[in-house]
């Protein structure tokens, strides 16, 4: 932020060589075959995928932290609810559940918010709070009668196969949007509560929104199966298998000098990647644009001084409204894209700090306030993720070699996993320290 | 008879556990309060630190168990205890020297301070899990109940049970002893009032003489204390689970604020309102009613909320308490 902002200038070829650098970690990964890397392009171009949506979601936490300051540590529950859209959208309807209890359960949703609503009227109209009570708490009565039959019912419904509300069978790409809506719904309730007071209010509210959220996705068996998990959703490309059966891909392999079941699985990754890289340039020619523009330069003021932007007439807590409901609907999108590319709706595996701050580590690396900086902090920490849980132990047994064999070098050598955290927690610090700015600073 | 075993039914689901709970509560809301006074920035590391303070208290039960040492009915954990406050204070020490510190120095935003001790909780973390792994640990020894359920229906004929748990009632009594030597300590002693000041203003703190780092590093080796026994308890209550303690980190939060971020009084008091609220939330009163109503068949649980989403309700009263109050029920410090 303003107070840790280095004033040396940075040599213009500094992030393309790195982004060079890292494509040569992609290429090794894809062709050698020794103690560091897999040598298959296959696990290369997982790595790139994944490392891509981390990029779309460092993307919109940047814009949130780099752009206007905002600490958002519910970074977990934006991707989750993001990734709630693929399985409400492209999943094919099921049979029944519509009618088991479908209207009663939209209207049960549509009392609750009204209830809220309402509240807010009656308390800004009377300033009485037992009548906003007393509104709550009718309105909390009506909700749960409606409520709980609707999911009852929804629940019975098949229960071993879908249990569920069921999608609506459109086709996957559009709940990339409708993600990000959810999202941004999302981080305007929060932002409308936790902006505007001290800072680290915001953080605060987000971590429980997060929590929330991911709780939601766990418990509400009618939403998207709970625990027992949403698999098979619809892909936007092809299938490896039918891939395997077309004659014309099997020839197309075997020119190319690839066995069928590779090729397929690096055709469809590609796929995927285009998808991605597509939705990845469009953010990030947008997110530019808007920076280059007046509303750009005045979210940097801001930023940089809140006094003197709200004393030159700027509304500071619509502005953060803004930019924050803009990120977080960047981080549902992310989202989308993973529950996409994974196939597979599993909300216990949202855990925070793989989700939310595994993602922190990327923006302040790549460097905050850079659009480019988190694309690269975000696919190298991730592709560092993923190798260090193949290089740590290699790491461990070479430090605990002189060691005598026992209790103590056993323990070491089974929690080379956990090293992971304490790597990602000193980058993290030692960054913040030393390049406060990151691999690629702000122009 | 029915109003009396509602009453017993009450005490053993609701009140004994939010009262066990929120003393847990209030004791990790304080440090996070401490922290707030003096250094003022929201320690996201809190509820990772709590977790290795208990790391180390349990090796160290473990070893004095293996040693057959014991303490009777008391838990061996409370032996153990000291060596735990004391390498929680030594790493806290050391991060402060190697982290805070610098950025003191640079008089840098709130935020930063925030963001770094996320940098610092994802460490912790990683030592929690490389010292005692992920899994689910059980430490407490000794008696088991004060109060048995059977003994409590022999003794007063009631249909309802009571059981007191022995974890319970020591949560208490530590509590209580902890609460009472930090406040004889802030009120009565000249390094707890040079701290109160530091913490009211510090440039006249400073002007009076008062060495800020001194004030800094007391405060850490009392968070850290405070962190370890809210820690412990809460472990010895439930169980020792680390991602559990990073959980526990958004009712801390919200018993600090609630209370008023900075006020030692308002973390108490928070801590008790957010457990209560909690456990009166997501507890099923339908035994409650049924004996108060004896004629009422309700037609579910009266569960207002499934104990799945007890964190909601400590979102809910942070909110509330934003929109209402932002600086808290009673009067904490605002930046």
């Amino acid at each position: 932020m303003s107070t840790n902002r280095q004033a040396a200038a940075v040599s213009p070829w500094r992030a393309p060589v790195l982004f060079l650098i890292l494509a040569v970690l992609f290429v090794l990964e894809g062709t050698v075959r020794n103690g560091m890397f897999s040598g298959s392009w296959n696990t290369s171009l997982a790595i790139l995928n994944m490392g891509l949506i981390s990029a779309v979601a460092a993307l919109g936490v940047n814009m949130q932290w780099g752009y206007a300051g905002l600490f958002n540590t519910g970074v977990v529950g934006f991707l989750a609810i993001g990734g709630l859209a693929p399985v409400l959208v492209s999943l094919p309807p099921v049979e029944g559940a519509w009618a088991a209890g479908g209207p009663r359960l939209i209207l049960s949703l549509l009392v609750g918010l009204g209830t809220l609503a309402l509240a807010r009227i009656v308390y800004a109209r009377t300033r009485r709070a037992w009548t906003v009570a007393l509104v709550l708490i009718l309105g909390f009565i009506a909700y749960r009668w409606l409520f709980d039959p609707a999911v009852t019912a929804i629940e019975a419904n098949d229960s071993a196969r879908t249990g569920n509300i069921g999608g609506l069978g459109l086709p996957v790409l559009l709940s990339w949007a409708v993600g990000g809506a959810f999202a941004a719904a999302a981080a305007w309730a929060v932002g409308k509560v936790a902006l505007g007071l001290r800072s680290d209010y915001l953080a605060i509210a987000t971590l429980g929104i997060g929590e929330i959220i991911v709780a939601v996705l766990r418990n509400e068996d009618w939403l998207a199966r709970g625990v027992k998990n949403v698999t098979s959703i619809p892909r936007p490309v092809p299938y490896e298998i039918d891939l395997q059966q077309n004659p014309a891909f099997v020839d197309f392999a075997a020119r190319w000098g690839f066995g069928t079941a590779e090729a397929s699985g690096i055709w469809v990754k590609l796929c995927y990647l285009s998808l991605f890289l597509v939705v990845l340039l469009g953010i990030i020619l947008l997110a530019e644009l808007a920076l280059k523009s007046p509303w750009g330069r005045m979210m940097r003021a801001i930023r940089d001084n809140e006094t003197a932007a709200e004393a030159m007439g700027k509304d500071v807590t619509a502005r953060h409204l803004q930019v924050f409901v803009l990120g977080s609907a960047v981080i549902g999108i992310a989202g989308a894209m993973m529950i996409t590319l994974d196939g597979l709706m599993a909300p216990n595996s949202y855990n925070p700090l793989r989700y939310t701050f595994l993602i922190w580590v990327m923006v302040i690396v790549g460097g905050s306030g850079n659009n480019w900086g988190a694309v690269l902090g975000a696919v190298l920490i991730w592709f560092l993720w993923i190798k260090v849980e193949v290089w740590g132990p290699g790491l461990i047994g070479l430090l605990v070699g002189p060691l005598p064999d026992g209790d103590i070098k056993a323990h070491l050598l089974d929690s080379a996993a956990h090293m992971r955290f304490i790597a990602m927690g000193l980058v993290l610090l030692l960054v913040l320290r030393f390049a406060p700015r990151g691999l690629v600073p702000e122009r | 008879m029915d109003i009396l075993n509602a009453l017993v039914a009450f005490l053993n689901f609701v009140f004994i556990p939010a009262a066990a709970y929120g003393a847990q509560l209030a004791l990790g809301a304080l440090g996070v309060t401490l922290i707030y006074a003096i250094l003022r920035f929201s320690n996201f590391a809190h509820g990772d630190t709590m977790a290795f303070g208990t790391a180390i208290t349990i090796l160290v039960t473990w070893g004095l168990q293996s040693l057959g040492v014991s303490l009777g009915p008391l838990p061996t954990a409370l032996l153990a205890l000291p060596v735990g406050i004391a390498a929680t204070a030594l790493l806290v020490l050391g991060i402060d020297r190697s982290v805070y510190r610098f950025y003191r120095a640079q008089k840098a935003a709130p935020i930063i301070f925030v963001m770094a001790s996320v940098g610092v909780m994802f460490v912790m973390n990683g030592l929690t899990r490389l010292l005692i792994g992920v899994d689910e640990q059980r430490f407490d020894d000794g008696a088991r109940f004060l109060i048995g359920v059977r003994d409590f229906r022999e003794w007063t004929g009631l249909s309802e049970g009571l059981a007191l748990r022995s974890t319970q009632a020591l949560t208490l009594v530590v509590t209580v002893v902890t609460c009472a030597a930090l406040f004889w300590f802030l009120n009565r002693t000249k390094s707890g009032k040079a701290m109160r000041a530091y913490s009211d203003n510090e440039d006249l703190a400073l002007l009076s003489g008062i060495d800020p780092e001194r004030v800094v590093r007391l405060t850490w080796i009392i968070a850290a204390a405070l962190m370890t026994i809210a820690g412990v308890l809460y472990g010895l209550d439930k169980s020792f689970r680390p991602f559990n303690y990073f959980q526990i980190l958004l009712p801390i939060f919200a018993a600090a604020i609630v209370g008023g971020l900075g006020n030692p009084i308002g973390a108490i008091a928070g801590g008790f309102l957010v457990a209560f609220s909690e456990v009166a939330v997501t507890y099923p009163w339908v035994k409650v009613a049924g004996y108060l109503f004896p004629g009422w068949q309700p037609g579910g649980l009266l569960q207002l909320l499934g104990t799945e989403y007890k964190f909601a309700v400590s979102f809910v009263i942070l909110i509330v308490v934003l929109l209402f109050r932002p600086t808290g029920l009673f009067r904490g410090k605002s930046v």
